[in-house]
């Protein structure tokens, strides 16, 4: 599939490079970016400062990274894969022993331009160390338990030391993203089912430590829990984000109250509005018409990584292409979920458009490894 | 890792198959999140955006102003007065302290109120408005207001406050408004939510309190837009109140300054009634106080000092005090035996200075005795005996329900705080209250208003005014509301023999114009206004026959707390009475001397509308009376100035 109508025989070099991304997806990462630039704008009472501003520079120097790793072969990415995870790693480690709390856990390293949280960079390099993996494994071994027990305890360990952060949304992230690349990768369904089983005692188990000393969640984990299972049971406490949330959600209607007219936003009834509850204040300006329309938007780049990873017939590009999708698409369900409370308040960002250093940075430095891949897919003979 | 071709084929078909079947997923819930979202939005949306209006829409009100007190002739009682304060918003000062030290440089500033607005500031949101002075004069504000880039934060604020230019005239009558107290909120079932206004006045005592309905208005309301923090945005629209209604009082605010004065420092009351519409022309109770302390939060030695004040300056003696009323009653027992038939007018009755009831003697208050009476000299010369032999010939139950007739014993309907109901006693209340048989030695008791009678000036007043008129005067003290005139006390005709009151107050013309009768003294001598009345003198104490042997005590060597108190009651124009008046000096001794010259003055006041000529005096008090009217023009105490300037 080409989208621009040159034949070529075979992969481009140079700068040239350029022209043979994948253009319609930068495209729509462009508008989701502009989008979150408008919400940032007005979210701010009407002002670049202190939000948007900041927020455009880091896109430009976000396309910059994309660009930079998409010219770079995909190969070279492969073959650093495993260094990447082991220097995430390495990173998880450090943030554990010297990183800044903030608001009730560790979760970043301020190197001096920006703050580093490594767990947002194990989200990516957990999926290139899985796609190379399975890229290495021969098919016919793929479900044989001792190669399924590899990557789970590749997946298990940054989880667990995400969770010690402890950033339970992380956490779940990862493994969601690292199950997912596996099932794509195709280790039998039996493995998930079990797991699954798994999960449905972990839970029960969660819930009956509590109050006791070996419980696994902090007391604040499990109020965000009963809030999210009833919002109006505390609703001046923790139950107001959600129920705040849900109001300004509501109250948009279908064509919204109008920019910067949302009077949830302005009048600061919802928290967090820059970041995890952006969403909402586009809901309540823009309604229903503008919900849905982020919504396309990001339905569309998922679109677009499944047909580039369909595309290509190189197993790691596709494997790495289908990660970030799941990934990004794991972002954007759980945030848009938990605004409108059909998930606990577990702090993840709206992708692209929450204002945020590090979030935007890694993803598009992760669809750098998918415009890599576009760019440098196998062509030539068909087989 | 060399592959085999068909191998990766295979691989190859199996991982689209599963990004077909995770893409389907992701689908199916990017459907269920598009549909959840046209439900909140569309479907649910009205409900939501009722929620979000909740949220941000506040009501706030709106203060209503009080209505306004005036006499009868339009004279400003109880007035609304602009009060300047000073405001602070912490957020907008910065460095509070410079602030605070910048605005002590320009206006004086009470450290306490700083204190409690340090406290304030601690407390509440930063952009919270704190008063740090109140009542400040308009040159303060003023500096303020020019200073105003010196002093970030600082506002000068505007209201309304309460102030009686009166003064202690009206103290008793129109009593005086204050904050409401949490006791208050505690008083009332679900109290208006206007009350809840922080420093909002109502009415505390008196007319104030007791016309809160009339005088308080309806509150208005605005609606405002409010953040998450409720601070105010913007306001969205206001719905006015209503004030609260003038009300005109039936008092006539200079005789009422001239009965003060005149009362002066004595512990005394004094009432004037309209014997024609039962308008209450003054009512007076001295010592008074300046209720303007009490609107401003009184201070404690201020507040001691009239506590302990031996004088009781707090109390309104014309309604809520009760005395013997003495012989002041005796027109209400010489009536009741008239009414009952057991005596004529002119039937006499010989006094020897005593009356043999039982085994106790009843002293007349002259020893010697005055010989046979009728009526016009019982009353005239305040005959005690024969007034015992009228009340055992009819005995106390009639004379009880004469005595309520003429409004003894009852509660009068009028808008002033602890009103009292006095007390006339017969034998089915002393069995109640005392569980005790009624003894005849009771009866003599009460025939001369001593024992367990009780009345206060005001009930005293009315009862003269019905004596004068045969009409069942009622007290009035709200002349109008908001214009509209209220009822009068004017009343029915009693039923009663227009003969036997003709009598009495012929009775009562010989006390005050005929020589020996005992308020011959304190006459007047214009034709035109001759007055009736009768002087009391009642018994605080029990003269024991052993002191009677000893020889009484004069009145003047007893403490002052044990001397007798001093009554007279009167109306006058003898023709065609006008008004009726009632006096009562606590511990002043003798009717005839302390309490009738005061009612002589105040009524010649009254009838002249303004001061009267020395010709309506008798010749001999001329340059007596001609000094004290110049003492009392002179010595008028200078009103507090409706401005609020008079703070320290």
């Amino acid at each position: 599939m080409s989208y621009l109508e040159y034949s070529v025989k075979s992969t481009p070099t140079g700068l040239r490079k350029i022209l043979f991304m994948n253009w319609p997806l930068t495209l729509l990462l462009i508008s989701v970016a502009c989008v979150g630039f408008l919400m940032l704008y007005s979210v701010a009472g009407g002002s670049f400062t202190p939000w948007a501003e900041p927020q455009m520079k880091r896109f430009v120097l976000g396309l910059g990274v994309m660009t930079v790793v998409a010219l770079v072969p995909i190969w070279f990415w492969r073959n650093m894969a495993v260094l990447a995870y082991a220097v995430s790693i390495m990173l998880l480690i450090a943030v554990e022993l010297f990183g800044t709390v903030g608001m009730g856990a560790q979760r970043w390293i301020d190197i001096g331009f920006m703050r580093l949280q490594p767990s947002e960079l194990m989200k990516i390099t957990l999926i290139m160390v899985l796609a190379a993996y399975y890229d290495w494994l021969p098919g016919n071994k793929t479900s044989r338990p001792l190669w399924v027990l590899v990557p789970v305890l590749i997946i298990l360990l940054p989880t667990f030391m995400v969770l010690r952060q402890p950033d339970l949304g992380t956490s779940i992230l990862l493994l969601m993203a690292g199950g997912g690349l596996m099932f794509l990768a195709g280790v039998h369904w039996a493995y998930f089912a079990a797991v699954i089983a798994a999960g449905v005692g972990l839970i029960t188990a969660v819930f009956q430590g509590r109050g006791t000393d070996w419980q696994l969640l902090k007391n604040y984990q499990y109020r965000r829990i009963d809030t999210f299972l009833d919002p109006s049971s505390d609703p001046l406490g923790a139950g107001y984000h959600i129920t705040q949330s849900k109001i300004a959600l509501g109250s948009g209607g279908w064509t919204g109250r109008g920019f910067m007219q949302g009077t949830q936003s302005r009048l600061n009834f919802l928290p967090e509005k820059h970041t995890d509850f952006i969403f909402t204040t586009l809901a309540e300006e823009f309604g229903f018409v503008g919900g849905f329309s982020l919504l396309g938007l990001y339905t569309l780049i998922i679109v677009f990584c499944i047909a580039t990873a369909i595309a290509t017939k190189d197993r790691f590009s596709s494997l790495v292409t289908l990660g970030v999708s799941i990934n990004f698409f794991l972002f954007f369900s759980v945030n848009m979920s938990m605004v409108m409370g059909l998930a606990p308040v577990v702090g993840v960002p709206l992708p692209m458009v929450s204002y945020g250093g590090s979030a935007m940075l890694v993803l598009m430095l992760a669809f750098g490894l998918v415009q890599s891949a576009h760019i440098h897919r196998p062509r030539g003979a068909p087989r | 890792m060399k592959r085999n071709p068909r191998e990766l084929e295979t691989t190859h078909r199996k991982l689209n198959r599963r990004t077909l079947l995770v893409g389907g997923i992701q689908a199916a819930f990017v459907g269920g999140l598009a549909m959840r979202m046209r439900y909140m939005q569309v479907d649910q949306a009205d409900q939501f955006r009722l929620l979000a209006e909740e949220n941000r829409i506040n009501i706030r009100l709106i203060p209503p102003k009080r209505g306004e007190i005036f006499d009868r002739n339009g004279k400003i009682i109880g007035q609304n007065i602009p009060s300047y304060r000073v405001v602070i918003v912490r957020e907008d000062a910065g460095d509070v302290e410079k602030v605070i030290e910048n605005l002590t440089r320009l206006i004086p500033l009470n450290d306490e109120e700083l204190a409690r607005a340090r406290t304030e500031m601690r407390r509440s949101a930063p952009f919270l408005p704190v008063t740090l002075a109140d009542r400040i004069t308009w040159e303060d504000i003023s500096k303020v207001a020019v200073n105003a880039p010196a002093l970030p934060g600082i506002t000068p604020e505007v209201g309304l406050t309460r102030v009686y230019p009166q003064s202690d005239d009206f103290a008793h009558v129109v009593g005086y408004v204050g904050p409401v107290s949490d006791y208050d909120l505690s008083q009332i079932t679900d109290p208006e939510p206007v009350l809840r206004i922080p420093r909002f006045q109502i009415g505390k005592v008196g007319l104030e309190a007791k016309r809160e309905d009339l005088l308080r208005g309806k509150a208005g309301a605005k609606r405002v837009e409010v953040n998450a923090t409720g601070r105010v945005m913007r306001e969205l629209d206001r719905r006015e109140g209503q004030q609260g209604a003038d009300l005109q009082l039936t008092v006539d605010a200079e005789l009422q300054e001239y009965v003060q004065a005149r009362l002066g420092d004595e512990s005394a009351a004094a009432v004037i009634v309209d014997c024609e519409t039962g308008d209450l022309r003054a009512i007076a109770s001295a010592p008074s106080f300046d209720p303007n302390l009490f609107v401003r939060g009184i201070s404690l030695a201020d507040y001691r000092g009239l506590t302990e004040n031996t004088y009781r300056p707090l109390a309104n003696k014309t309604v809520q005090g009760t005395y013997p009323p003495g012989s002041t009653f005796k027109m209400i027992t010489a009536l009741a035996a008239l009414e009952a038939g057991v005596t004529g007018p002119d039937d006499t009755v010989y006094c020897p200075g005593y009356l043999e009831v039982g085994s106790r003697r009843f002293h007349c208050w002259r020893r010697g005795g005055h010989g046979h009476v009728d009526l016009l000299n019982s009353l005239k010369q305040s005959c005690d005996v024969y007034y015992y032999e009228m009340a055992l010939k009819v005995g106390i139950d009639k004379i009880s329900a004469m005595a309520q007739k003429f409004g003894l014993g009852v509660k009068h309907n009028i808008p002033m705080s602890a009103v009292a109901r006095g007390l006339a006693p017969n034998r089915d209340w002393k069995s109640r209250v005392h569980g005790q048989d009624w003894l005849v030695g009771d009866t003599a008791n009460a025939s001369i208003g001593q024992g367990f009678m009780l009345a206060s000036p005001m009930q005293l007043a009315v009862m003269t005014a019905r004596i004068a008129t045969g009409r069942s005067v009622s007290p009035r003290l709200v002349k109008s509301a908001n214009g509209v005139e209220q009822p009068t006390g004017a009343g029915e005709v009693m039923d009663l023999n227009e003969n036997n009151l003709r009598r009495l107050r012929r009775g009562m013309y010989a006390v005050s114009n005929e020589r020996r009768g005992t308020a011959y003294g304190s006459r007047i001598i214009a034709d035109a206004f001759r007055m009736a009345g009768k002087t009391g003198t009642s018994q605080v104490r029990n003269i024991t026959a052993a002191e009677r042997a000893a020889g009484v005590i004069r009145n003047k060597d007893l403490p002052w707390e044990r001397r007798d108190h001093a009554l007279f009651v009167g109306f006058a124009p003898f023709d065609n009475p006008k008004y009726a008046v009632s006096v009562v000096v606590e511990h002043g001794g003798g009717g005839s001397k302390a309490a009738a010259p005061i009612a002589r003055d105040v009524m010649l006041q009254a009838l002249y509308n303004g001061q009267p000529p020395l010709e309506a005096y008798p010749k001999k008090d001329r340059s007596r009376i001609k000094a004290q009217q110049e003492r009392l023009q002179g010595g008028r105490r200078p009103k507090a100035r409706p401005d609020g300037k008079d703070r320290a």
